[in-house]
């Protein structure tokens, strides 16, 4: 009998006091960001697929077809190709096939070029049925983006 | 013949009527539930099906009714199937007594207080049907819990009401609903309204009572093997039994459609039930979301230790203050 009305009163209380809890819950703002129409800034330091830098003075790439981010990566994703053209200093990036489905950002590429020709982009909404989707031509991109 | 004619429409009326508001307030409080949920939870909730997805309970109606209904190969196929549709019963009879105002009442009788109490206890029975019937263990022994949680929470139930039976002297819904002209009898017995809620609440098989459909220990209960339509008819059921609930609470000790007088009272004294029903079915759904679900043994003790004795000590108090105070008066 010890403790009847003194449990009947600390339940009420504890009671009430949760339906504040969620009374409190229920008038604050959604924390839920809804994403296909709302979306939230991604980190700088995303590692999203490759990309080839803009050059903001030249308006192109920087890259000088050494070749380098080819060779040192792990998974052989990258396929660039480099031609001598007349009146032009160096080589002259014809191709580059960057392939998304074995590259596992690592950042050996983004490390290794000398120029820093080459970036992580911060995109993230990628969904394809179709395995080519992922094979980027970034030359294609780069001259493409204005 | 005409008189024939006359109760036959009368009665097609108001079933279709009642079928209709059953549905209907299946989906008003199912959007309701899914909204309040997600707004204590801090989420949108459904947001894709019409503006505010006010249309996505249309959208699950269609789908529930579109799917196959299965019936497990050793259930009793003629319970199994009977359960929804008796499940319904209690929807749709009970509603005949409740007074939406002073002339929107089908039937309005001098039991109908009983009878409300009467009808809305074949609902333990649909759920035994179902549960027994499924043959499956989590279905029995939803439909077992189911049992013997409304045994203990309809005494109650019943002695709460009681006491307004007594103070008004009638089991007329809308003989009570008149009593109430000055003051609203939950100031007058606000300890058997709460009586009457907590255990109200039981009686539907709400949380923190739900333990015939304890997700986490019966998958769902004494509904486990229903799927489509016959599921639907389950869950129409339960809203509308939060409904009935709400609804006797509000005759009994909310003053009914008593409220601020508006034109045509006689019909728009609705709105004032209505409005005080559905506030206590979302402080029903409030109450949901916040407590977590009591142990079978705490639901029993909290039953016959707390409800049931302080209903009885209200009952007793009741009784002599309505013998004493004319006594009182009349010696002044």
């Amino acid at each position: 009998m010890s403790g009847y009305f003194s449990d009947l009163y600390t339940g009420a209380k504890s009671l009430l006091s949760g339906m504040a809890v969620t009374f409190k819950a229920f008038m604050a703002p959604t924390v839920t960001v809804h994403y296909p129409r709302e979306k939230i800034d991604v980190t700088p330091n995303i590692r999203g697929p490759l990309t080839l830098i803009k050059d903001p003075e030249t308006g192109t790439h920087r890259c000088i077809s050494c070749n380098r981010c080819a060779m040192e990566c792990p998974s052989s994703c990258i396929d660039l190709k480099g031609e001598k053209q007349e009146g032009v200093k160096g080589k002259v990036l014809v191709k580059y096939v960057y392939d998304y489905t074995t590259c596992s950002l690592c950042g050996n590429c983004v490390d290794v070029c000398p120029v820093t020709a080459l970036d992580f982009s911060s995109e993230y909404e990628l969904a394809s049925v179709s395995k080519e989707d992922f094979y980027f031509d970034l030359l294609k991109e780069v001259q493409e983006t204005p | 013949m005409e008189e024939l004619i006359q109760i036959l429409t009368r009665t097609l009326v108001y079933a279709i009527a009642m079928i209709t508001f059953g549905f209907f307030n299946a989906m008003i409080m199912g959007y309701l539930e899914r909204k309040i949920a997600a707004k204590i939870q801090r989420r949108p909730g459904p947001m894709e099906v019409g503006p505010y997805g006010i249309l996505q309970l249309v959208v699950d109606g269609v789908k529930l009714v579109s799917k196959q209904i299965v019936i497990p190969r050793d259930a009793d196929g003629v319970l199994f199937r009977i359960a929804p549709l008796l499940s319904f019963a209690p929807v749709v009879l009970p509603f005949i007594v409740v007074p939406f105002s002073k002339s929107l009442q089908a039937r309005d009788f001098n039991l109908g207080l009983l009878f409300i109490v009467t009808i809305a206890s074949i609902n333990v029975l649909t759920i035994v049907v179902a549960g027994w019937g499924s043959n499956n263990k989590y279905s029995l022994f939803g439909a077992m819990r189911s049992v013997a949680q409304n045994i203990s929470f309809e005494v109650p139930v019943l002695l709460s009401i009681l006491c307004i039976a007594m103070m008004t002297g009638t089991y007329s819904m809308q003989g009570i609903v008149e009593a109430q002209d000055g003051i609203w009898f939950v100031f007058l017995q606000p300890v058997a309204f709460i009586i009457y809620f907590v255990a109200g609440l039981a009686e539907t098989n709400r949380n923190p009572f739900d333990l015939p459909e304890a997700e986490s220990e019966l998958t769902a209960g004494y509904h486990t093997e229903y799927a489509g339509f016959a599921f639907s008819l389950f869950m129409i059921a339960e809203y509308a039994n939060m409904f009935l609930v709400s609804s006797i609470a509000t005759v009994l000790f909310l003053g009914g459609w008593h409220g601020i007088p508006l034109p045509f009272f006689e019909y728009t004294g609705a709105l004032w039930f209505l409005a005080k029903v559905y506030i206590l079915m979302v402080i029903m759904v409030w109450i949901r979301w916040t407590f977590p679900r009591v142990r079978f043994d705490q639901l029993l003790n909290f039953s016959w230790k707390y409800l049931i004795p302080f209903s009885l000590a209200n009952l007793l108090l009741t009784v002599i203050l309505i013998k004493l105070i004319p006594l009182v008066k009349e010696m002044i």
